[in-house]
């Protein structure tokens, strides 16, 4: 039985992950017919509650959630009055309050959704929270990786860029390492979170020696702010030394496919002509997308029959 | 002639020495005797019933929050919640609005303190104006006011020169220059402990490191100014070390260290609870136990509360944003008696650094009961267990990690001067 919330692949166990994982393969069916949408979800309504911009992964739980004929309702800071002076929590008790049937959540803060759940009724499924998780992200690039190599186990998936900030790398380190591929990390030494190893990774300051025999290289997006923080240099030396390009690809198996999660700084993690093309299954990876937060939906939002809480009925209007 | 005989503990009086059973007899507001069959006519009564009797603590390290942020304490809560946890004194920090940097500030805070607080209060007051780091404070005129040491406490002089002047010149006064030692270029935006919690968090770190230095620092400038530095709220190994070669080379130094960092770990904060924010941050095992062994040998000298009162929708904000610091008080001896039943120090050692210690640090009288001293008296029983329930504190807020949790020892009764100002069953007597 999956818990309430997934706020993280941490909490998750093996068979919590390969269930989804499983959902997700007959969800991407229904993205395969012409009519693209089943009543699996209708009747119930599902808010995006996104406290930091996001086009992307709000527009992917918008149509999975659109593709179980749910009612998807986009609530940012951007269109409402969330501020420094309205604490997340009484956002969240507002929302509470409208009884939706799933809450997700993005912010630029770790632990958000986690505060979230602890006061909410509804489900709560983590979008992204600062430098700490992106389940979703994860469980659609193991679906991805299975996809191409038909299994986890036993595979040697290479990470690169900055760790440090990195909540795709937290996730996708937890759910590799429970399925049991063997994860490497590779970074800057600063951009490499303190005692990473502690997580179970073996911890790189060379590509090349990351990407030796891997199976999966996968490439981080480099954001330029880090530069205002001393983290690198300068954009040009991060390339040269980080960039992905075909020629330092040799390193790893002939075979090996090439992952991000976008958006790509095209010559500064991935070169161009790695971007495009095969060995990169980056567009695989957003169509998957879709696949995995229908599965999440439907196990996370889905299940929900009786509520817990004593309700009132406004019968004083009748 | 007002008496009070105290009757029947275990009576634990570190500046004597003396740890024995016995009785305390209390006169005009002052020890009068310390023993067993005193001479005690026409004397009042207060049953210790076994518990101990000691001297009442003080608190080098408090937030009163008044004057400019009374919704999360005032001095007459912050005094009550002080009494209800057996703190007879408390030292509050000078980070309020306006800022305790000036005599009239000082003189508001007593005249507050004397109508409204059941505890004594000492004010602390900025070490620079406005605690900018930049211009030193008028040290003579604030003492005079009674102020009773010098801080910028949470907003670290971070410029080198600037420290050194105010601790030259606070040999002027002789008042401690008391110091957080935090270098701020270093925590940046941390927020939990650098380690395996923050990267399992993926909250920024604040390195053990970064106090580490600022204490190496600020006892580099104590050697060479001869100035009183007292390093507030050690939180690491590195840094008890630090002070502890020191100490050993003749540096004036003296350093205290809260409940929270001997009893609890980085850990703690694993689910986010902004209860378990605080600067410095909660740190690793290996720097709680070295913290436990540097109050033990004496290298820490005291333990303070820093207690820090937040409102609840202050605490609600997420992990970054939300204000560091949490209510200390009424938990304060619950919490480390935890090392008594350890083994790791005696109850007379412990009573010690609550109390004789840091009453010396800010050169008050108190942290005694030889005949003469004011009569603030704690009694303590030392297995009694309760649940804590911060809503049913004296404190305005109510953000403490060990809400809920089960506690081993309470504070029965408080005297100040000789005045009954808390009991366990009767809750703050006065004002």
């Amino acid at each position: 039985v999956i818990e309430r919330d997934l706020l993280g692949i941490e909490d998750l166990d093996r068979e919590d992950i390969e269930r989804i994982l499983q959902t997700a393969a007959h969800m991407q069916e229904v993205g395969e017919r012409e009519i693209k949408k089943v009543p699996t979800l209708r009747g119930r309504t599902i808010v995006n509650l996104f406290f930091e911009p996001s086009t992307r992964t709000r527009a992917s739980f918008e149509i999975a959630g659109k593709r179980l004929s749910a009612d998807v309702v986009n609530f940012s800071t951007a269109s409402s009055s969330v501020k420094k002076a309205e604490s997340i929590l009484d956002t969240a008790r507002t929302l509470d309050a409208m009884d939706p049937d799933a809450v997700i959540v993005r912010h630029s803060v770790a632990g958000v959704p986690k505060r979230i759940a602890d006061v909410l009724d509804a489900p709560v499924v983590n979008a992204g929270d600062g430098a700490h998780e992106h389940p979703t992200q994860a469980l659609l690039d193991l679906f991805t990786v299975h996809q191409e190599k038909g299994r986890i186990d036993g595979l040697t998936v290479a990470i690169i860029g900055d760790i440090a900030h990195s909540r795709v790398a937290r996730s996708n380190i937890f759910g590799f390492l429970k399925l049991g591929a063997e994860v490497r990390v590779a970074a800057p030494p600063t951009m490499l979170p303190a005692q990473v190893e502690t997580l179970g990774v073996k911890a790189f300051t060379s590509l090349r020696e990351a990407i030796d025999g891997a199976d999966v290289v996968m490439a981080l997006r480099i954001q330029s702010e880090r530069l205002a923080g001393s983290y690198f240099p300068s954009v040009r030396e991060y390339a040269a030394t980080f960039g992905l390009d075909r020629a330092k690809l040799r390193f790893a198996k002939d075979d090996a496919i090439v992952m991000h999660p976008g958006p790509v700084n095209r010559g500064v993690e991935l070169a161009s002509e790695l971007t495009d093309h095969r060995p990169s299954v980056i567009l695989d990876q957003v169509r998957n997308g879709v696949a995995i937060r229908m599965a999440v939906l439907y196990l996370y939002a889905g299940r929900r029959s009786s509520r817990p809480r004593q309700r009132r009925s406004g019968e004083g209007w009748k | 002639v007002s008496r009070l005989l105290v009757r029947g503990g275990r009576v634990l009086d570190p500046a004597s020495g003396r740890d024995e059973g016995g009785d305390v007899l209390i006169e005009d507001g002052r020890i009068a005797a310390v023993g067993r069959d005193l001479d005690a006519r026409g004397a009042e009564r207060l049953e210790a019933e076994g518990g101990w009797i000691a001297p009442g603590f003080v608190d080098l390290h408090a937030h009163l929050r008044e004057p400019g942020q009374e919704y999360k304490e005032d001095i007459a809560s912050g005094g009550r919640s002080a009494v209800a946890g057996g703190f007879t004194a408390v030292a509050c920090m000078a980070n309020t609005q306006p800022v305790n940097d000036d005599p009239a500030t000082t003189d508001f805070i007593l005249d507050r303190a004397r109508k409204d607080s059941p505890a004594r209060i000492y004010p602390v007051a900025a070490a620079t104006r406005g605690q900018q780091g930049e211009v030193m404070t008028e040290m003579a005129a604030l003492v005079g006011a009674g102020a009773v040491a010098f801080s910028d406490d949470g907003k670290t002089i971070m410029d080198s020169g600037v420290m050194r002047r105010v601790l030259e010149y606070s040999r002027l006064v002789g008042a401690p220059v008391i110091s957080h030692c935090e270098d701020r270029t270093l925590v940046r935006d941390g927020v939990v402990n650098e380690g395996p919690v923050s990267t399992r968090l993926g909250l920024p770190g604040n390195p053990a490191v970064a106090e580490v230095v600022h204490i190496e620092r600020d006892l580099r400038l104590a050697e060479l100014t001869g100035a009183h530095l007292h390093v507030a709220h050690v939180s690491t190994a590195g840094g008890v070390e630090a002070i502890r070669r020191a100490r050993e080379r003749g540096v004036n130094v003296t350093a205290e260290v809260t409940p929270h960092h001997l009893t609890l770990t980085d850990e703690a904060t694993l689910g986010y609870d902004t209860h378990t924010k605080v600067a410095p941050p909660l740190r690793s095992a290996e720097d709680v136990r070295a913290c436990r062994r540097g109050l033990a040998d004496g290298t820490l000298d005291a333990i303070a509360t820093d207690h820090a009162p937040h409102a609840l929708h202050e605490k609600d904000l997420d992990f970054a944003e939300a204000p560091p610091g949490m209510i200390g008080f009424e938990t304060a001896v619950a919490v480390v008696l935890e090392l008594v039943r350890a083994g790791e120090i005696s109850p007379l050692e412990l009573v010690r650094r609550l109390s004789t210690q840091p009453a010396r640090i800010l050169r008050r009288p108190g942290g005694s009961l030889e005949p003469g001293a004011p009569a603030d008296v704690v009694l303590i029983d030392p297995e009694r267990r309760w649940t804590y329930d911060p809503a049913k504190g004296w404190s305005k807020s109510r953000n403490s990690p060990w809400a809920g949790r089960a506690l081993v020892g309470r504070v029965m009764a408080t005297l100040v001067a000789g005045r009954l100002v808390y009991h366990a069953d009767r809750g703050v007597l006065v004002p």
